[in-house]
């Protein structure tokens, strides 16, 4: 699968510089894009483990009906807390970490534009985990009112209210600064030949992704700035008795909610767009396309948020434009699947596990899709509203998706991180396991949402057990093919050396770098012409 | 590209993004009125006119529509509320009057706020109350019982195809209402 080395390093370290000074201040004053990208990824994949432990609870509860294990107070909790981690812990910090990494190296910059901004969007990050977890030992226990903070049930929160707001603004402070960190490499530090529309597609999205994050973030952080006047200090946004209105809080909510779970995704499309190329041989197919459909998700996730709550009550007329324009989404979205299968087409394909893991996720995300239009029909969703149905469609979308292009992303990049070829037997394993389960997992929700069951239960009706009992043992099995990803990072360094290019037909400035990546890289920059031209 | 100059060019880009970030923090805040006027406009959220509406010269004696009355205490409230009567049958562009009692059930002086609501949403706008209760907050000394007056109009211009209108009050205790600590 190495078999060409180009050698047309445009890069090579600065004999001059001093390495990486040691021990833990390494880490805590970090301003290297590499090594707070690896801080980024680790602790994504710390709450991977963590928010993965708490849908192990969640699971085991519901695996028969009845309680057996934990308290519905608890269970509670668990939910809340699993989405907060996943969504704010997980996959947001994986994806910037995987931009610290490769943005700087796929166009050429030596680093990031704000180094020092750098360090505390990350830093922040574990204080604000650090302040969310610890309100699991408070008396009262943790949030447990949904991610989604509904007044006016999240008003009845205990002590950790405060800390739950707290940690929001935290989360959302250090995507911030992350976002702008982003836009500024991107528009600022480009190697001199290479234009907007000759950016890699991972560039691309994260770019979409950053302006998305800068417009959205500080509304949530406004809506839960209310939460916490309206407990605190006598306002009444949404309380009804001052004058205020609970339903609104929805509607700013998912005014950041919406744009959000794009956030989520358009950098997996990003890494996916990065790899099916590789792996087929053949160029992205149609890549101004994929960057003018990615922008025209984006523009579309602003005009599209009240159809997480259709039914809330609402005009006629509002109802069809949320509906209509839900399913206007489907149109650039499709331009970018079809682009990857034309991308495939009459490739000399072959799949390694980054190539499994974008194909997996290709096939699956389009599933969750499939659901997400379902849901968009109004008068359907009236039905499978909050049940979970719902539930099998954004995690189809986030575990498939969003998760598997992480995944894919991570072994792809692997070999240029550690200078070695990871396992790649176990990482087959670690592919097809995580499908199997996966699917195990989620797809019968689907079934259990259309008989009717509601979300966010923890105890059921006798006639949901059988598909109940699969999810379980599905998710137990997903949970235990994670263990095979963490043992093939800590053997990560035992494979064969890997060449600077890695992959046979893998192509950008990122490439043309030793591998491992030296702890500084384009201190000149490069030409982006040797890049496009090591294409052939 | 000099040092000095791609610092400055970082730093004009940084303000002008970090304006975005302001511009949506405050954006935030803006969608409160935003959402108010929304609501008043398209009577979202079962928001009833309060605006005067010019009352037909002649009400429309053919066109009958039930009114019905709803009632609910928030359970912060310590209070009884009911309507005096459970619904009414009214000619659009009549005025009609309607009685609901609320009584104080502790021994401390309370202030009460009823939250109106109106179903269907396309009736919210026609249905124009002259003189309410709820546009102001209800004192009650210690154990007070009284009844508390609406006067109310339908529009002629409701649509055709409503024939009742659900009239819902939520009565809450303007006190802290949400802490449960």
């Amino acid at each position: 699968m190495t078999a060409t080395v180009v050698d047309t390093h445009a890069a090579d370290h600065d004999d001059h510089d001093h390495g990486p000074t040691k021990g833990i201040k390494r880490w805590l004053f970090s301003t290297n894009h590499k090594d707070i990208g690896t801080m980024y990824l680790i602790f994504s994949l710390i709450m991977f483990f963590t928010g993965g432990a708490m849908a192990m609870v969640i699971r085991s509860e519901l695996a028969v009906p009845g309680l057996q294990f934990v308290h519905p107070e608890f269970f509670n909790q668990m939910t809340t807390m699993h989405a907060l981690i996943m969504v704010f812990g997980a996959v947001m910090p994986a994806f910037v970490g995987l931009a610290n990494w490769m943005i700087p190296l796929m166009i050429g910059a030596p680093d990031m534009a704000l180094p020092r901004m750098n360090n505390w969007s990350f830093w922040i990050l574990p204080v604000a985990f650090g302040l969310l977890g610890a309100t699991l030992f408070f008396p009262g226990g943790a949030p447990a009112g949904g991610w989604t903070m509904y007044p006016p049930l999240v008003l009845q929160t205990g002590d950790a209210f405060p800390f739950l707001i707290f940690a929001v603004h935290l989360m959302g402070l250090s995507s911030i600064m992350g976002a702008i960190n982003v836009i500024v490499t991107i528009i600022n530090m480009r190697a001199p030949d290479m234009t907007l529309l000759k950016m890699p597609m991972f560039v691309w999205t994260w770019l979409i992704t950053a302006y998305l994050l800068i417009a959205v973030m500080p509304v949530l952080a406004g809506a839960v700035t209310m939460l916490l006047t309206d407990q605190f200090f006598g306002t009444s946004f949404f309380l009804a008795a001052g004058g205020g209105d609970p339903v609104m809080f929805q509607h700013i909510f998912w005014f950041f909610g919406h744009p959000e779970v794009y956030i989520m995704i358009l950098p997996a499309f990003g890494v996916v767009s990065e790899i099916i190329p590789t792996f087929a041989r053949k160029k992205l197919f149609g890549h101004d396309s994929m960057v003018y459909a990615a922008s025209c998700i984006a523009f579309l996730s602003f005009i599209v948020w009240a159809h997480h709550m259709f039914t809330v009550g609402m005009p006629l007329t509002g109802q069809l434009f949320f509906m209509f324009a839900t399913m206007l989404i489907a149109v650039p979205t499709g331009v970018k699947v079809f682009n990857w299968v034309a991308t495939m087409w009459r490739g000399s394909m072959t799949f390694e596990t980054p190539m499994l893991f974008s194909l997996g996720f290709v096939f699956l995300f389009t599933i969750g899709g499939f659901s997400g239009l379902m849901l968009a029909i109004q008068p359907a969703d009236v039905q499978y509203h909050d049940t979970y149905f719902v539930v099998a469609h954004f995690h189809y979308v986030l575990v498939p998706g969003s998760v598997f292009a992480i995944m894919a992303g991570a072994y792809y990049w692997l070999p240029k991180w550690t200078g070695h070829m990871y396992n790649e037997k176990a990482g087959k394993l670690h592919f097809w396991m995580s499908t199997i389960f996966v699917n195990l997992t989620f797809f019968p929700m689907h079934f259990l949402g259309l008989a009717g069951m509601p979300r966010r239960i923890p105890d059921y009706s006798t006639q949901f057990t059988d598909f109940n009992t699969i999810a379980s043992i599905g998710a137990i099995g997903f949970g235990l093919s994670q263990l095979i990803f963490v043992w093939i990072l800590l053997t990560a360094k035992r494979g064969e050396k890997a060449t600077d290019r890695v992959w046979e037909g893998s192509h950008g400035l990122e490439w043309t770098v030793p591998s491992p990546a030296p702890w500084h890289t384009f201190t000149t920059p490069p030409k982006a012409r040797i890049a496009s031209e090591s294409f052939e | 590209m000099s040092s000095e100059h791609s610092n400055k060019a970082n730093r004009n880009l940084v303000l002008s993004l970090l304006v975005v970030v302001a511009g949506a923090f405050g954006f935030g805040y803006a969608l409160v009125p935003l959402y108010d006027v929304f609501c008043e406009i398209t009577g979202f959220g079962g928001r009833t006119n309060v605006e005067s509406v010019a009352v037909a010269e002649a009400p429309d004696l053919d066109r009958e529509i039930r009114v019905e009355f709803i009632t609910t205490v928030n359970s912060y409230a310590p209070f009884e509320f009911a309507a005096d009567m459970d619904s009414m049958t009214v000619h659009p562009g009549q005025m009609y009057f309607a009685t609901f009692t609320a009584k104080n059930m502790t021994g401390q002086d309370k202030i009460a706020m009823a939250v109106p609501s109106v179903a269907p949403m396309a009736a919210a706008e026609h249905f124009v109350k002259i003189e309410c209760f709820c546009f102001n907050n209800q004192s009650f000394v210690a154990n007070e019982e009284r009844a508390m007056p609406l006067q109310f109009i339908v529009d002629p211009d409701l649509p055709e195809y409503v024939d009742t209108i659900t009239l819902q009050y939520t009565f809450f205790d303007t006190a802290r209402v949400a802490s449960n600590n």
